[in-house]
């Protein structure tokens, strides 16, 4: 994070996943660091399976709470097909992080649309720096699939140069203690993808 | 010491640090979380009340009373305790009572986007506006004093950004929580004619001593910068413009209603371009034209929906003559917007296991012309259930569906209102007690999910607990029914679809009103483990379980797959399915 400079991440994720607790250790991070932060949550009907974004910007002043269209320098995706629908929030050179996990929406259930094959690849064609994880899979070998939202902060921390021993402290103060040697596994897994 | 709140947070921790001692509210988006905070602080009695109206009067007894009061609501909310505010005017208070209005532009989560400064303009009282958490809870405290300053209730109207977004906080102790001694004051209390004619004298004395309160407000100030711009904004909009504008002069408004005529007269003289941005309507920007001043907003600024950064830069950039004030950047194009393949939209679903999917499962197949209200059964609307005509406001279903059938007397048998438990509770018993009166003879289905589940699981008075999880009574919903005059009252299980069919077409066919209550706890309550259904070989591919809108099911090529992960175990597909493919699981080779 360079002086003056705000940065910006947007989680993205379908209701259910997890993705709040990304944005309370990152702004743990920011917080630790001395930086001013705000995020934005928007609840509602998306609780109810539907879309849900959580924005986090940081920096030395942060006035907006809310992230520009193009001005991402992060999207954390937690499902691929939100992270197509949000990738034009990314700044040109930004950096892209996706779970490469389909949660069909109900008109695809339905029969209605079609998901569609290849979403990574087309997202690599528009977005050099995209790395996508199996987070899933990694949260399973650790012991609990709902730690992907872990792994996936540890690949996200090891990206944007965190500190390892602050996002461990992160991970203390805001995961309750039965989850916590999970967790911590499942950081440390995120942490060592291959970038 | 400093600490990242949420609007709502701030506004609960506001409350406590200024000595409320009671507070009083309905759940509603963007609202909500703040009596949900609010209630574990020491030293503050806090309660949901049935509706919005009840909890205005609550809070209207209490800082008549003497206490410190917070009162909060979603905007349609103040609809619902319109009648208390406009004469809770007239009689003023006590102690300070704030009364919290969360708009919602952009309709997040709300049926409608109204802007509820006009109310306070309206009933005549004053309206704070905070940017952020930390002017949220300073607003809590400026109202109090406002409110006991100037004897008059106090709106503090947030936007869903500003509720829902979290920001810094200086946390503080808590002060000022002494209770005032009640006075009897009838000529001040008691709005007879004779009464309020005097009050009304008082109030418009009070509007102009707001108004010259206004000028010197702490909350409002001007940010000289360069005078070439000058822009006139109140809430969120002042962080977007501190960002995109950051080099233009501001007049920042924390008090919106009474307007500074003085301060704003002074701030037009000194730019060249004189702008207003506000979302929804021109609140502002009237009152200043008003004063003959020559403004630009709305000729701008659509009247729909949010405002944000980038629109800003845009609408300023198309008028300005100068460019270098703007922070262009905000407009960078980014990675381009995915148009070459169609992106599934994503749209909120009833859960698995939800309770209400049968019921309007059963009203589709009946063909029913069904009256709806607003809960998370509002879903039922959507393909593939279909089956709900109307949705207006909470309560308006029974109403709604007298209504119908005296307009159309041969409807009769096939017009059904269906409404939720806390709504219910909230407005639909009146509306119960009219088709009763009136000797309506339409069903009213109650989709009693022992919840408020759609504001994220509240209780309300036919659960029995309360706002702080005590357990208290609880209202008899067939007991209370057949007191307001329904004979024909049914309680059905909401996962019983040949009961809920029978029962239903029986009911509707009556020549006289009926109530079915159809009973399950929402699925997101329910804590004990529960088995899965699994589909085997049998399977014809009919696809008549995929009526049902489940989520657990799909039918991604070609065959119908159970997600077990999701599957609830509620059981309604296999009573669809007719080859018994659909096995809870474990059962399926016995
Ligand atoms: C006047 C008003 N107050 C509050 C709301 C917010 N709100 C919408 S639906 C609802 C209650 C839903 O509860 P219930 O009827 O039990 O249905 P459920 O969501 O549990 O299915 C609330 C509080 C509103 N829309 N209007
Ligand atoms: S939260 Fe409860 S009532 Fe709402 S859709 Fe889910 S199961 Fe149904
Ligand atoms: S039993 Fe059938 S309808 Fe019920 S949750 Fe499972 S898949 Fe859905």
């Amino acid at each position: 994070m360079s002086n003056g400079k705000v940065t910006n991440i947007l989680i993205v994720g379908v209701g259910g996943q997890g993705t709040i607790l990304a944005s309370r250790i990152l702004s743990y991070l920011a917080l630790e660091d001395g930086h001013d932060v705000k995020v934005s949550e928007i609840h509602g009907m998306a609780q109810r399976g539907g879309s849900v974004v959580t924005q986090v910007r940081m920096g030395e002043k942060v006035y907006s709470p809310l992230i520009s269209e193009g001005q991402a320098d992060v999207i954390l995706a937690f499902e691929r097909l939100e992270a197509l629908r949000w990738i034009h929030f990314l700044k040109k050179e930004g950096t892209i992080i996706i779970n490469d996990q389909a949660i069909d929406p109900v008109p695809v259930i339905m029969g209605v649309q079609e998901y569609p094959d290849g979403i990574v690849e087309r997202i690599k064609e528009k977005v050099p720096d995209t790395i996508a994880v199996n987070a899933m899979q990694i949260a399973t070998d650790c012991g609990n699939a709902k730690a992907s939202n872990v792994v996936l902060m540890g690949v996200l921390a090891r990206k944007m140069g965190f500190d390892k021993e602050k996002c461990i402290r992160a991970l203390e103060a805001k995961v309750p203690a039965k989850f916590l040697e999970l967790n911590k596994n499942a950081f440390e897994k995120g942490w060592s993808v291959d970038l | 010491m400093k600490e990242l709140l949420t609007g709502n947070e701030a506004i609960a921790r506001g409350a406590y640090e200024f000595g409320v001692r009671v507070a009083a509210a309905y759940p509603g988006t963007p609202s909500t979380e703040i009596l949900e905070n609010l209630v574990s602080y020491p030293g503050v009695y806090a309660q949901w009340s049935p509706n919005e109206k009840v909890a205005l009067e609550v809070g209207a007894g209490a800082a008549i009373g003497g206490a410190r009061t917070l009162v909060t609501m979603k905007h349609v909310g103040v609809n619902v305790a319109a009648d208390p505010l406009f004469t809770l005017s007239y009689t003023g208070v006590n102690a300070g009572l704030v009364l919290v209005s969360a708009d919602d532009p952009g309709m997040h989560s709300s049926q409608n986007e109204q802007d509820n400064r006009n109310y306070a303009r309206f009933a005549k009282i004053p309206v704070l506006e905070p940017s952020n958490s930390q002017e949220a809870k300073d607003m809590v405290g400026l109202g109090l004093e406002i409110s006991e300053q100037f004897d008059t209730p106090v709106m503090l109207r947030t936007t869903t950004r500003v509720n829902h977004s979290q920001s810094f906080v200086e946390i503080g102790e808590r002060s000022g929580d002494d209770v005032k001694p009640y006075v009897k004051d009838p000529r001040k209390y008691v709005m007879v004619p004779a009464h309020a004619r005097g009050r009304h004298v008082v109030v418009e004395e009070r509007r102009a001593k707001l108004a010259e309160y206004a000028e010197s407000c702490p909350a409002s100030r001007i940010e000289w910068g360069d005078r070439k711009i000058g822009i006139i904004a109140s809430g969120i909009i002042y962080e977007y413009i501190k960002e995109v504008v950051p080099g233009a002069s501001v007049l920042k408004l924390g008090m919106t209603f009474p307007l500074p005529e003085k301060l704003i007269r002074e701030f037009a003289a000194q730019v060249d371009e004189l702008y207003v941005i506000e979302e929804l309507e021109p609140f502002l920007e009237d009152q200043v034209r008003l004063m003959g001043i020559e403004v630009r907003g709305k000729q701008l600024f659509s009247r729909i929906g949010e405002v944000n950064q980038r629109m800003i830069a845009e609408k300023i950039l198309s008028v300005t003559g100068h460019r270098d004030l703007v922070n262009e950047s905000i407009l960078a194009a980014g990675v381009p917007e995915e148009k070459e393949i169609q992106v599934p939209v994503r749209p909120p679903v009833m859960c698995p296991g939800c309770p209400h999917r049968g019921v309007f499962y059963t009203l589709s197949q009946l063909k029913m012309t069904v009256t709806g209200d607003i809960g998370c059964y509002t879903l039922g609307a959507l393909p593939p259930l279909e089956a709900m005509d109307t949705c207006i406001c909470m309560g308006a279903s029974v109403g709604a569906a007298l209504g119908m059938e005296k307009a159309h007397p041969e409807m009769h048998g096939k017009v059904v209102a269906v409404i939720g438990d806390s709504t219910f509770m909230h407005s639909g018993i009146t509306g119960l007690l009219d088709v009763a009166y009136n000797k309506g003879a339409t069903t009213t289905v109650i989709l009693d999910n022992s919840t408020t589940a759609m504001t994220g699981h509240q209780d309300h008075p036919a659960t029995g607990r309360t706002l702080s999880k005590e357990v208290t009574n609880q209202v008899d919903l067939v007991g209370l029914v057949k007191a307001l005059g329904i004979n024909r009252v049914q309680v059905v299980d909401a996962f019983d679809l040949e009961n809920l069919k029978k029962i239903l077409s029986e009911e509707a066919a009556a020549d006289e009103p009926s109530v079915i209550i159809v009973r399950r706890p929402c699925a997101l309550l329910v804590k004990e483990k529960t088995v899965p259904y699994t589909i085997d070989e049998n399977c014809i591919n009919c696809k008549k379980c995929m009526k049902l809108g489940c989520p657990a099911l799909s039918a991604r090529g070609d065959a119908v797959v159970v997600n077990t992960a999701l599957c609830t175990g509620c059981g309604l597909c296999s009573q669809l399915c007719p080859s018994g493919a659909l096995k809870k699981e474990g059962a399926g080779n016995e």
